[in-house]
C-alpha cells in the first residue's frame, strides 16, 4: 500500500520463517531431552551416526512426497513400492544373479567381480521398476483423472501383493557386500572431508557467481559479509558433521547419497519449470492450465520421480536389512507424508521445502531412536510419535490464525 | 423526510499496525432511507462494514456506535450478534450453499423443527412468506446452484432479511450482475425501503445512486470526505471527490487507426463440453484488426466468455465454422498453443482462473512465461526478476515488493498482476475478459490507459465488459453477443446504450432509428 513499486528486496540473513524457527527449536529441544534422559549416550558421534542413516530410507522418500503433496495428491503407495523393488533386489541377488551371471561372464565366475556386477545389474532393474511403477500410478492418475488418494490406496495394496510374491512369504538371503555396502558402509575420514571441501568450494563459487549476475543487472546487493557469513557457516556445518561422524567411522554412504538425492531435488523445486509448475499446480490449478502448462504432464512426471525415489530408497533398505524381507516398507507412506507435513508442507498443497522435509524427518527418526535407546515400550513409541505429529500441526494451525 | 436516525456512527478510527484504515468517520444514517456509500478500494468502506457486522468487536477501534439508540458493543468476533441487533450484510461474495435449496439457504442454522426433525412444508411456507414480503420472484425451492447470479443475489437479501433486519448493508451487490439483473435490484430496494428497512448500499457503479439513493457519503483514504443529497451530486463530482483530483473524463482520449485485419471468426458453433449436444456458440462472425480495441457486450450468459475461452483453446470443443489467425486457419486446442500462436487472455475471474494467490507477484507474473527465461533444467532468476520489475514498474503495480504474495495486493493491483503476466508473453491478439470488474475508478482509468497505449502500438485488444459505458467508452467497433449469436457489429460513432441493449436482448432492430 505504499507509494510507488519497489523493486523486489532481498531476503535478509536473519529473516526465517517462524515455522522454520520452531522446527530447529524442537529438534534442539528433543535432542538435548534425549541427551539427559540417556546419559548422554543419545548424543554420543555413534548414536548420531547411526540417527542420521536410520533416517535415510524414509528421507528419500520424503525427498519425492513434497512435490506430490505440493500438487495437492498424496501417495499412500510409497510403503509397499518400496518394499515390493527391496524384494525384487534380494531376489535377484539371492537367487537369479548367482546363477545367471558365471553363465554370461565365465571369465568371472569365481572373483569378486561377480558381485559387484550383481550390484550393479540389481541397481539399474531396482530404478526401472521404480520408474515404471511410477509411469503406472502416474498415467492413471494424471491421464485417466482418477484421484491420486483412491489409485495409491490401490497401489498400497497391490505392491504389498507384489512383495508377497516376490518373497513367496520367506526372508530371502544373501546379499552382496557391494549392497550392503550402499547402506552400511563409510568414507574414509580423508575421503569425508575431501567431499566436505569440495562442497564448500562449490557453496562459494555459487554465491560469488549470483552476485555476479545480480551485478550484471543492476540488482542491489546484500552485503559482502553476509554472503560471505552464509556461506562460511554452510560450510562450517557441514565440516562439523563430518569431524563428528569421523570420530566415530565416519560418514555414512546412505547419508552422502541423500545429500546428493536433496541437493538435486532442491535445485528441481527452486531453479527449473518443473518445480515451478509444481507449486503452481498445488495453488491453483485452473489458473495454471490457462497459463499454457500441460498440468497432466507435470502431474505424470512427478509419480514418475517418486517412483525411482521409492527404487532409491528400496536399494538401500535392502542393504540395510541385507534380506528381503515380507513387512519390508510397511508404513513407510506414513512416516514420510508426517515427514512433509512437519516440515512445514502444507497438506492443501502449494507449500513446502525439501529441507523442511529433512528436517522433519530427522525429527521422527530422533523420537524412534531416542526411544529405542531408552528402551521405551514400543506401544508408548507409537503413541508419542503421534501425538507430536499432531501437534505439530496443531501449532503451525494455531501460529496461522488471524490470518483470514 | 424528518432526521430520526438510525444509525449514528461517532468518530470512529480504526488502525491496523502502519495503516490508518479509518479515521475520525462521523456518519448518521437516517431512518428508512438508502444510503449510497462510494470509495476507491482502499478507502475504509469494508473496514466501515466489517466494523458495523462485528468482524472487528467493540474496543478494538475507537470512538462510538449507536444503533437503534444503544451503543454497539459486539463482543469477540461474532456476526450473529450484529444479526441479532437487527444489521443483515449483503457480501460482494455470495454465501450461499449451492446445493441446497433457496428455502434451505435462507433457514439455515435456524431451520423450523418439529419433534427433532425438520418441518419442510413449514420452511417452504416461511420461505414464501419472506420472499413474496419483499417482492423476490424466486422459488423456494430451486437449488441455488440452478440459478443465475441475479437471482442467487435475491435469495442471498432474503436470507439477510429473514431474521428481521433494520438495516441492510450491501457490499457492492451490483459487481456480477448484467444490467437487467441490477434494475430488477434497484425495483427490489425500492420495495424494502417501502416498508422501512434501512440501506446502506456500497458500490463502483456510480451511476447507480441516482436512481436509488437519498444520500451519498465519499471515503476517501479513511477519511469522510462528503455526505451529500443525492439530487445534488453528480458522477463527475462523485468521482472527483473520490479520487481527489479532478478527472477530465472517465475514459482516456486515444486517437489510432487500426490497420489489416489479425483475426476472423467465421461462422464459429461450439458445444458445451460437460453437456455433449448443447449448443453455446450459435453462428459467431467478427473481424479484429491490428491497432484496434473490439467491444463484445451482452447480457451475461449470452456466450461472452465461452466465445473468447474456445478461441483460447480452453473451452468447447468446436463443431462448424473457422477461426482465421493472419489469414490462415487455425485450430487451437490448449492455451499453450494459444499463448505460441500470439494470442492471451487475461481470464475473467482473476481470483479462480487468473492468479495463485499464495505465491508472489514474481512467480504469477512468470508462470507462462518461464520459457523466456529458462532452459530444460535451469530458470535463470536474475533475468526472471529483471523482467518481471519492469513489467511491473511499467504497469505501476503497487506492492512492497515483488516477493509478496498476490493474496495481499487490493483487486486493482491483482488486475494489473494478471495484465504483466499476459503482456510478458507480448501477444499479438490480446483478450481482456471483464478486465475491470471490482476494480476502484483510479485503477480503472490506469488499466484504460494502458489499453489505449497497447492498441497504439499495434496490439489488437478484444474487451469484454458487463458495464455498457465501458465497452462504448473504450472500444473501436462492438461486436453485441446474445444468447451464443453475435447480434451485430457496432462502430463507436453509432454506438449508444439503447441500441447495444436492443441488439443484447435479441429485439431486431425495428422502430429505433
Amino acid at each position: 500500500m505504499s507509494s510507488a513499486s519497489l523493486p523486489a528486496q532481498r531476503k535478509s540473513l536473519f529473516a526465517f520463517s517462524t515455522q522454520a524457527v520452531t522446527m530447529v527449536a524442537a529438534l534442539v529441544i528433543i535432542w538435548l531431552l534425549f541427551g539427559f534422559l540417556t546419559n548422554f549416550t543419545f548424543l554420543s558421534p555413534r548414536n548420531l551416526s547411526n540417527l542420521f542413516r536410520q533416517m535415510t530410507i524414509i528421507s528419500f522418500l520424503a525427498c519425492g512426497m513434497v512435490f506430490v503433496i505440493v500438487t495437492g495428491r498424496i501417495d499412500l503407495s510409497v510403503g509397499s513400492v518400496t518394499g515390493f523393488i527391496s524384494a525384487i533386489a534380494a531376489s535377484l541377488q539371492a537367487r537369479a544373479f548367482p546363477d545367471l551371471l558365471p553363465h554370461l561372464f565365465p571369465g568371472m565366475a569365481g572373483t569378486p567381480w561377480v558381485g559387484v556386477i550383481s550390484t550393479i545389474l540389481t541397481i539399474v532393474v531396482a530404478l526401472s521398476v521404480g520408474v515404471l511403477v511410477g509411469m503406472f500410478q502416474g498415467s492413471i492418475i494424471a491421464y485417466l483423472g482418477v484421484p491420486a488418494f483412491m489409485v495409491t490406496l490401490g497401489g498400497m495394496l497391490m505392491f504389498r501383493g507384489g512383495v508377497l510374491g516376490v518373497t513367496q512369504g520367506q526372508t530371502i538371503m544373501p546379499i552382496e557386500d557391494s549392497m550392503r555396502l550402499i547402506a552400511q558402509g563409510y568414507l574414509s575420514d580423508w575421503l569425508g572431508l575431501v567431499f566436505a571441501a569440495a562442497a564448500a568450494i562449490v557453496i562459494f563459487v555459487m554465491t560469488f557467481s549470483t552476485r555476479a549476475r545480480q551485478q550484471q543487472f543492476g540488482f542491489a546487493l546484500a552485503p559482502f559479509w553476509k554472503d560471505l557469513a552464509k556461506a562460511l557457516a554452510a560450510s562450517l556445518g557441514l565440516f562439523f558433521y563430518v569431524v563428528i561422524m569421523n570420530i566415530y567411522r565416519g560418514v555414512q554412504t546412505p547419508v552422502l547419497l541423500l545429500a546428493i538425492v536433496v541437493v538435486v531435488m532442491s535445485y528441481l523445486a527452486n531453479s527449473t519449470r518443473f518445480g515451478r509448475y509444481a507449486y503452481a499446480i498445488g495453488g491453483n490449478p485452473e489458473a495454471t492450465r490457462l497459463s499454457g502448462v500441460n498440468i497432466k504432464k507435470s502431474l505424470f512426471l512427478i509419480f514418475v520421480l517418486m517412483g525411482a525415489l521409492c527404487a532409491v530408497a528400496g536399494i538401500v533398505l535392502t542393504g540395510y536389512v541385507a534380506a528381503g524381507t515380507i513387512g519390508a516398507g510397511t508404513n513407510y507412506e506414513l512416516d514420510a507424508i508426517a515427514s512433509c507435513i512437519l516440515g512445514g508442507t502444507s497438506p492443501l498443497g502449494g507449500s513446502g521445502t525439501i529441507i523442511g522435509a529433512m528436517l522433519g524427518s530427522l525429527i521422527i527418526a530422533s523420537l524412534a531412536n531416542g526411544m529405542s535407546v531408552m528402551n521405551v515400550a514400543p506401544f508408548w513409541q507409537y503413541i508419542v510419535r503421534g501425538g507430536v505429529l499432531i501437534l505439530a500441526v496443531y501449532l503451525d494451525v494455531a501460529t496461522r490464525k488471524g490470518r483470514r | 423526510m424528518e432526521t430520526d436516525v438510525i444509525l449514528d456512527i461517532s468518530h470512529v478510527t480504526k488502525t491496523f499496525p502502519g495503516v490508518t484504515a479509518l479515521s475520525d468517520v462521523s456518519l448518521q444514517i437516517r431512518r428508512g432511507e438508502i444510503h449510497g456509500l462510494c470509495g476507491e478500494n482502499g478507502a475504509g468502506k469494508s473496514t466501515l462494514v466489517k466494523i458495523l457486522s462485528g468482524v472487528y468487536p467493540h474496543g478494538t477501534y475507537e470512538g462510538a456506535i449507536t444503533f437503534q439508540g444503544k451503543e454497539l458493543r459486539f463482543e469477540q468476533k461474532s456476526i450473529r450478534a450484529a444479526i441479532e441487533a437487527g444489521i443483515a450484510i449483503v457480501y460482494q461474495e455470495l454465501t450461499l450453499i449451492p446445493k441446497m435449496t433457496v428455502g434451505e439457504n435462507i433457514f439455515l442454522g435456524k431451520e423450523p423443527v418439529e419433534r427433532r426433525r425438520i418441518n419442510r412444508s413449514r420452511l417452504y411456507a416461511q420461505s414464501r412468506d419472506i420472499l413474496t414480503r419483499y417482492g423476490l420472484d424466486i422459488l423456494p425451492q430451486a437449488r441455488v446452484m440452478d440459478l443465475g447470479v441475479g437471482k442467487q443475489q435475491m435469495a442471498e437479501i432474503a436470507k439477510a432479511l429473514s431474521e428481521d433486519a433494520k438495516l441492510l448493508i450491501l457490499d457492492e451487490p451490483t459487481s456480477a450482475l448484467t444490467q437487467t439483473e441490477v434494475l430488477k435490484l434497484m425495483e427490489i430496494l425500492r420495495g424494502l425501503k417501502a416498508q422501512g428497512v434501512t440501506c446502506i448500499y456500497i458500490s463502483h457503479k456510480l451511476e447507480e445512486f441516482f436512481g436509488i439513493t437519498d444520500r451519498v457519503t465519499v471515503l476517501r483514504d479513511g477519511k469522510l470526505i462528503s455526505t451529500m443529497e443525492t439530487r445534488d451530486a453528480s458522477t463527475e463530482k462523485l468521482v472527483k471527490l473520490m479520487v481527489g483530483r479532478e478527472m477530465t473524463d472517465r475514459f482516456p482520449p486515444s486517437q489510432r487507426t487500426p490497420t489489416d485485419v489479425i483475426l476472423s471468426v467465421r461462422g464459429l458453433h461450439a458445444e458445451d463440453p460437460n453437456v455433449p449436444g448443447r449448443e453455446i456458440l450459435k453462428g459467431v462472425d467478427f473481424d479484429l484488426r491490428k491497432g484496434e480495441i473490439l467491444g463484445i457486450a451482452g447480457l451475461m450468459g449470452s456466450g461472452r466468455t465461452e466465445l473468447v475461452t474456445t478461441i483460447f483453446g480452453e473451452y468447447a470443443a468446436i463443431t462448424a465454422g473457422s477461426i482465421l489467425l493472419e489469414g490462415q486457419e487455425v485450430h487451437i486446442k490448449s492455451a499453450r498453443e494459444a499463448m505460441d500462436l500470439g494470442i492471451s487472455l487475461v481470464p475473467e475471474d482473476r481470483k479462480q482462473l487468473g492468479l495463485v494467490l499464495i505465491q508472489s507477484v514474481l512467480k504469477n507474473v512468470a508462470l507462462p512465461n518461464l520459457n523466456k527465461f529458462s532452459s530444460f533444467m535451469r530458470i535463470d532468476k536474475q533475468a526472471e526478476l529483471h523482467e518481471t520489475e519492469k513489467y511491473a514498474k511499467s504497469l505501476s503495480i503497487k506492492t512492497p515488493s515483488l516477493n509478496v504474495a498476490v493474496d495481499n495486493l487490493s483487486g486493482g493491483n491483482q488486475q494489473k498482476v494478471v495484465i504483466a503476466k499476459w503482456l510478458m508473453s507480448a501477444p499479438k491478439v490480446l483478450i481482456l475478459d471483464d478486465p475491470t470488474r471490482g476494480i476502484d475508478v483510479g485503477a480503472k482509468f490506469e488499466i484504460y490507459k494502458l489499453m489505449n497505449e497497447l492498441a497504439g502500438q499495434g496490439m489488437a485488444i478484444i474487451m469484454i465488459s458487463s458495464e455498457l459505458e465501458e465497452v462504448i467508452g473504450m472500444s473501436d467497433r462492438i461486436v453485441v453477443m446474445c444468447e451464443g449469436r453475435s447480434n451485430g457489429v457496432l462502430a463507436r460513432s453509432e454506438a449508444t446504450q439503447e441500441r447495444v441493449m436492443t441488439l443484447a436482448t435479441g429485439i431486431t432492430s425495428n422502430g429505433t432509428r
